[in-house]
């Protein structure tokens, strides 16, 4: 059976900028699917190649193992949640739900938006315009409208940024839960580390208008296969060519082991752990992120670095 | 008094001279009597307004409205495809919008003589049609409603592009893309999303449209010479021929009402369905 999207070295060019440069990407069905990298480096403009509001310059787009480049948005199976839910505001939470719906005169459309409100719960604010709900329940109709098509491929383009940090973490959880639920292949966009890792199956890496490594979210932290994608994931040091995470690194007063030498020159407090800052022999600077109780090294000690050999970052040279 | 209520003070002094004197003079006149040769004299009197309730006036009155309330909906049907093609443009939107502003630039007046010069029997379109041989005697053109209807929505175009224009720029590209997204075809985007989103400038443009067309004179006078009456022409008759100009301020003072209440019932309807 043929993957439900699959990217054959797809590239688009706008005047004076390269946004995509020759990406290939195979998407398995009902996989949480994540596009991961910094602004710019081409994540949108991919997420609106595949929902046609762009034309590739070169390069394909498979739906189903179907070429899809000259079809209109309209006439492709995939539907978006825009990063600002981009819901129509003189319509209610229903009408916006339905409004997919009517296009594609569809049966039983009472039926099925009442499903897909339910499935978001927002059952008893189905009268209600935009402007009268919050952000959170805003991001539910979005969801709800688009999921009630049920689309071959749901695009989410950044659809957590808008919310408030702790909306944004319970979202993730709520989001992968729905998706194991609808079975629908969900393809994100984001370029926050901490929620590509939390919710998905697999993602792609992207820096620059190319993809660097796709895995699944133990493969891209644990085994980078480039200095970006180590850096772009998390924090690392590095420590005589090999990576290490600040959370895998101890720090010993005695060179009970034979340690890397190093003096403490500061820490961050984050809460629940302490960053401790230190300066290599070497000169280098590194991190190592500490439990609390841990923690309680002052500016000028004499420590040793140490890690499990396992934890041990190489990159392919 | 604070002090952003100081910026009001030249718009209060401006309207109190160039508005509220003139609309209590106009009021003043409604209620007297027509002096012996033209003007004004005592006593006071409501006769100007109950001479309104004659039939002829009345046809007269609901005419205007019916050519006011044609030619807002031929500027609308217009006025819309172009805002929505100059707000879509990217690269020429500036050089669209001075297009349509440039009428501006000549007196109306001109432009007014302009369509007569075109439109009458010996004029531009006759002439070529009859050299092309299309037909053999003049169209009738010029001196009917059609001819009035033309020179009111050319005139009155633009103040129906700009407000539409605007309320259509700040409209979210996303919302048409994600109408599209949802398996909206074009023109089912353009009447389901875009159109209720551009009510607001369709609203002041209709107003902006329909209140000068319906107290329109000159374009009547010119291009319907003499034959079809707005009010616009009676009242202007009342102060120049007629020499009734109590009568005239009656007629001024009627209309104004008139309008006043159909916004006033309008906009509160607007505003409930908004919520």
């Amino acid at each position: 059976m043929a993957p439900i999207l699959e990217l054959r070295r797809l590239v688009k060019h706008f005047p004076g900028h390269q946004a995509v440069r020759d990406i290939s990407l195979v998407i398995p069905h009902g996989s949480f699917f994540s596009l991961l990298g910094p602004s710019g480096c081409g994540k949108t403009t991919t997420l609106r190649l595949i929902a046609g509001f762009e034309e590739p310059t070169s390069g394909d787009v498979l739906l189903n193992g179907e070429i899809v480049n000259q079809r209109r948005p309209y006439e492709r199976n995939v539907s978006t949640v825009f990063q600002n839910y981009a819901l129509f505001p003189h319509l209610t939470a229903r009408q916006n739900v339905e409004f997919g719906l009517k296009r594609h005169k569809a049966p039983d459309i009472d039926r099925r938006v009442k499903e897909a409100l339910d499935l978001v719960s927002l059952t008893g604010k189905e009268s209600r315009r935009p402007a009268q709900l919050s952000g959170g329940e805003r991001q539910r109709v979005a969801l709800a409208r688009s999921l009630v098509l049920q689309p071959d491929v749901l695009l989410l383009d950044e659809p957590l940024a808008a919310l408030d940090p702790k909306l944004r973490k319970q979202m993730r959880i709520e989001l992968k839960a729905m998706q194991r639920r609808v079975g629908i292949t969900f393809l994100l966009v984001t370029h926050d580390q901490e929620e590509a890792l939390s919710m998905s199956d697999q993602l792609a890496v992207m820096n620059e208008g190319r993809v660097e490594q796709v895995g699944t979210p133990e493969d891209v932290y644990l085994r980078p296969q480039s200095r970006f994608v180590a850096g772009f994931l998390g924090g690392v040091n590095w420590i005589n060519g090999v990576g290490i995470r600040p959370e895998s690194v101890r720090l010993n007063r005695t060179a009970a082991c034979q340690g890397t030498p190093a003096t403490v020159t500061g820490s961050v407090f984050l809460g629940d752990c302490v960053q401790v800052l230190v300066r290599l022999a070497t000169g280098e600077n590194a991190v190592a992120q500490l439990a609390r109780a841990d923690a309680n090294f002052k500016p000028g000690d004499a420590v040793h670095l140490s890690w499990n050999a396992d934890d041990e970052m190489t990159l392919p040279s | 008094m604070k002090l952003r209520e100081w910026f009001l003070l030249p718009a209060r002094a401006w309207m109190a001279v160039l508005f509220a004197a003139p609309f209590a003079i106009v009021l003043a006149y409604s209620l007297m009597t027509r002096g012996d040769i033209g003007g004004i004299a005592p006593p006071w009197t409501a006769e100007s307004y109950a001479r309104l309730i004659d039939p002829l006036y009345l046809t007269i009155l609901w005419r205007s409205f019916v050519m006011a309330a044609v030619a807002t909906a031929l500027c609308l049907l217009f006025a819309f495809p172009a805002a929505l093609f100059i707000s879509r443009s990217t690269s020429h939107r500036n050089l669209y919008l001075q297009l349509v502003m440039l009428p501006f630039w000549t007196s109306f007046l001109v432009r007014t003589y302009a369509w007569l010069f075109l439109l009458r029997d010996t004029g531009l379109i006759n002439t070529l049609l009859e050299s092309l041989g299309l037909t053999h005697a003049p169209l009738p053109l010029l001196y009917n409603d059609g001819a009035v209807l033309l020179g009111l929505v050319y005139g009155y175009l633009p103040f129906m592009v700009l407000p539409i224009y605007a309320t259509l720029e700040r409209l979210d590209p996303a919302l048409v893309e994600a109408a599209a997204d949802l398996g909206a075809r074009p023109m089912t985007t353009v009447f389901r999303v875009i159109v209720p989103l551009s009510k607001p400038g369709i609203v002041a443009g209709s107003i902006l449209v329909f209140i000068p067309c319906l107290g329109a004179y000159l374009t009547p006078d010119l291009l319907g010479g003499g034959r079809t009456v707005m009010v616009g022409n009676l009242v202007q008759n009342q102060f120049t021929t007629a020499r009734d100009w109590p009568f005239g301020s009656a007629i001024s003072m009627a209309l104004m009402l008139i309008v006043t209440l159909l916004l006033v019932l309008f906009l509160r309807k607007e505003s409930e369905s908004l919520v």
